[in-house]
């Protein structure tokens, strides 16, 4: 199967590869993993005291547009608040990396990620 | 003969509706119902007669291959008590076992790229453990303790596994031809 430009650009120079301390405060980690395809993503985000993400990073084990997805959600979310990370669509991710139907999947598996890093950083703070 | 498409497939065989299973009672049963809709069986059979064994045919191999695998099994089990494992959608899976997947991943493409193939084969060992931990857990999920959730949970975990299998020898495979 192609994989579209935008997929192939993230996965050739993905964007924010790396991990933040977990145990940090203002850092909130989100672990999703797809049984179907045995893809598993970690996304991290850090977060200011303003309640916006200053910064995300990601590890993902999986196929191209995994990786697509989770790279493109860090660039994203940066500069976000936690609501409007919340926010983020499944659909949109899809929509801009040109995924196809069979790989939809990939962009729920980012969107959920995302999802559980929020609802992480905001346990920890007991919102 | 007289084949009901709508029972399920242990009443198919003859088999208690249950995890566990004895595997030669299952290729034995199998072998009797295969013989009886083996298309040669309808060769000179009108057309409809044919296709109709042809279609029990089929539904006798996949129920076959259905309760055969363990994971493929479990997974029937639950559908036939009305729970879907949403193997495509749900996502959640509890954090541990997805950072031991994490790890599996690494452990796989480190020995990979030392082209160290005994590494490979005792990943796959470790793992076919693994599996068959889960197996057992799975019995007595599902046969024992009725916890269906908690079953779907390891249909879950078990498929994970069995991708990680096939990485393995994948990669076993690539180093060896």
């Amino acid at each position: 199967m192609a994989y579209s430009e935008q997929v192939l650009d993230h996965y050739e120079n993905p964007r924010n590869v790396g991990s933040f301390d977990k145990g940090d405060d203002s850092v909130g980690t989100g672990m999703v993993g797809a049984p179907a395809c045995g893809d598993v993503m970690k996304l991290q985000i850090k977060v200011n005291e303003n309640g916006v993400i200053e910064d995300a990073k990601f590890k993902t084990y999986g196929c191209g547009s995994a990786i697509a997805s989770s790279s493109l959600v860090t660039e994203w979310v940066k500069g976000k608040t936690l609501d409007e990370a919340m926010s983020i669509k499944n659909t949109e991710i899809a929509e801009e990396l040109a995924l196809p139907p069979v790989k939809i999947h990939c962009s729920i598996l980012a969107e959920d990620a995302i999802k559980a890093a929020v609802s992480d950083y905001k346990q920890k703070h007991g919102k | 003969m007289n084949f009901d498409f709508k029972q399920d497939h242990f009443s198919l065989f003859g088999l208690p509706r249950r995890f566990a299973l004895d595997a030669g009672q299952l290729d034995s049963a199998w072998r009797t119902v295969a013989a009886q809709v083996h298309p040669d069986r309808y060769a000179s059979a009108g057309d409809a007669e044919k296709r109709a064994a042809l279609m029990m045919a089929t539904h006798a191999n996949e129920a076959y291959r259905t309760l055969k695998s363990p994971l493929a099994r479990a997974r029937y089990l639950l559908l036939l008590t009305g729970v879907d494992t949403r193997e495509d959608t749900n996502t959640s899976m509890p954090a541990d076992f997805l950072m031991a997947q994490m790890e599996w991943r690494e452990a796989i493409g480190e020995a990979k790229d030392d082209h160290d193939v005994e590494a490979l084969e005792k990943l796959a060992r470790e793992l076919h453990r693994d599996a068959a931990a889960l197996q057992q857990q799975l019995g007595v999920a599902l046969d024992d303790a009725g916890d269906l959730d908690g079953a779907a949970v390891l249909v879950r975990k078990l498929r994970f596994l069995e991708k990680l299998e096939q990485e393995i020898g994948d990669a076993i495979e690539s180093l060896l031809f």
